[in-house]
């Protein structure tokens, strides 16, 4: 049995059990490291995510461009990246998404975390 | 021999790439963070290293989840930057040294580190960012380089305690390597920031400046924590504090900050850069 990792709220670290779960959605993400790819994706959606044999939960979570979804399916960030990129989202947007903030208040919480 | 002259921590955030491209470093946002280079730049102009060891972790470019190394070392003639999907301009190869690289390989698997081999590399933002920060404008790099790649993709993560051995390690072998040669290590990553999850944005300004302080005379101290611990303290990338401890321990035994910035934020990410030097015990 993979050891079970602490709780830290708001968190889900990547362990062996969100790799295996993860594993085609983020080799989709990967594929994303070649514009060729990416262009195929923009294209037709749904023939991509379908090659890659995302599920339900996958798929449904790619659609709704919806990050913790995309997490708890799976996702791993560093390959989510490469997602958001295509669809033009930083990781400040990112921030605001998974938080509920907007943008400009999820920046100005980064700058308060200096004083 | 080959002699350790100093080690670089800084971080390596994607945008930091953007921002140089499109030539930000006298821009208001940008800086407090490009400030912090020229103490570097004229340490390394008289330094003169021939060779970079960089610790990084690669974030999905080289490495996909089908082979995830713990450790992989670079024995490649060049590296190369590529392509990593979200558009921050490459850069130019980077020359690498194969023969201190199998010096390497060899020491650390005589220390019972047995690590992935690699002689085709490709280097992400990770690698090339501390380049370009360190040696700005050069579309010629000035030194040779040897990745060493730790993954802090996919849990569970190498302990602080094994990438500060890990360092150590090859601390040890650079300094047996019979070639006169003039090595800078560098770790890159960090320091406190989270990208995923409710808690997004988590900085934590107290911890990193403890690390800091302490990372020189006291590397130890990071050790303490186990790498879950260290991501609910310094965020899920936080934990790329460990390149930093991986430098620390190349360096050895006592070491003294020559220079050190810290700033918040850049992009989601607290940034910070210090520059030891080895000191005589």
């Amino acid at each position: 049995m993979p050891r079970q990792l602490p709780e830290i709220p708001g968190t889900t670290l990547f362990d062996g059990a969100q790799a295996m779960k993860g594993y085609a959605l983020n080799k989709m993400c990967y594929s994303f490291n070649s514009a060729e790819n990416r262009q195929a994706f923009l294209r037709d959606e749904d023939a991509y995510c379908a090659r890659y044999g995302l599920n339900t939960a996958q798929r449904e979570a790619v659609r709704r461009r919806n990050v913790l979804d995309l997490i708890a399916a799976g996702g791993n960030v560093y390959y989510l990246a490469k997602l958001a990129g295509i669809l033009g989202l930083d990781v400040q947007d990112l921030g605001a998404q998974q938080t509920g903030m907007t943008r400009d208040a999820f920046m100005a919480k980064l700058v308060a975390a200096g004083r | 021999m080959a002699r350790i002259v100093g080690a670089i921590t800084t971080s390596h955030v994607p945008a930091i790439g953007k921002a140089i491209a499109r030539n930000l470093q006298e821009d208001a946002y940008w800086k407090p963070f490009f400030d912090g280079f020229p103490p570097v730049h004229r340490w390394l102009a008289q330094a003169r290293p021939d060779v970079a060891v960089i610790f990084y972790n690669d974030h999905g470019l080289n490495f996909f989840l089908d082979k995830m190394p713990t450790f992989a070392v670079g024995a490649a003639p060049q590296y190369r930057n590529a392509d990593e999907g979200w558009g921050i301009p490459t850069v130019p190869p980077v020359p690498g040294d194969p023969r201190l690289s199998w010096h390497l390989i060899e020491g650390l698997v005589a220390g019972d580190f047995d690590i992935t081999t690699c002689q085709e590399m490709l280097v992400d933002h990770a690698f090339t960012i501390p380049l370009a920060l360190l040696w700005p404008g050069s579309g010629a790099w000035p030194v040779r380089a040897v990745p060493v790649c730790i993954n802090t993709v996919q849990y569970p993560l190498p302990s602080a305690m094994r990438c500060y051995r890990l360092g150590q390690a090859i601390g040890r072998a650079i300094e047996s390597y019979p070639e006169d040669l003039r090595v800078v290590v560098i770790g890159t990553g960090g320091l406190s920031h989270q990208l995923d999850g409710e808690r997004a944005g988590f900085i934590n300004k107290a911890f990193d400046t403890e690390f800091m302080e302490r990372l020189p005379a006291d590397p130890l101290w990071a050790t303490r924590y186990s790498v879950p611990e260290l991501a609910k303290l310094t965020g899920t990338q936080g934990v790329e504090l460990l390149m930093w401890l991986a430098a620390r321990g190349a360096l050895g035994g006592e070491a003294a900050t020559v220079h050190s910035n810290y700033h918040i934020p850049i992009s989601n990410t607290a940034a910070g850069l210090m520059l030891m030097e080895p000191r005589a015990a």
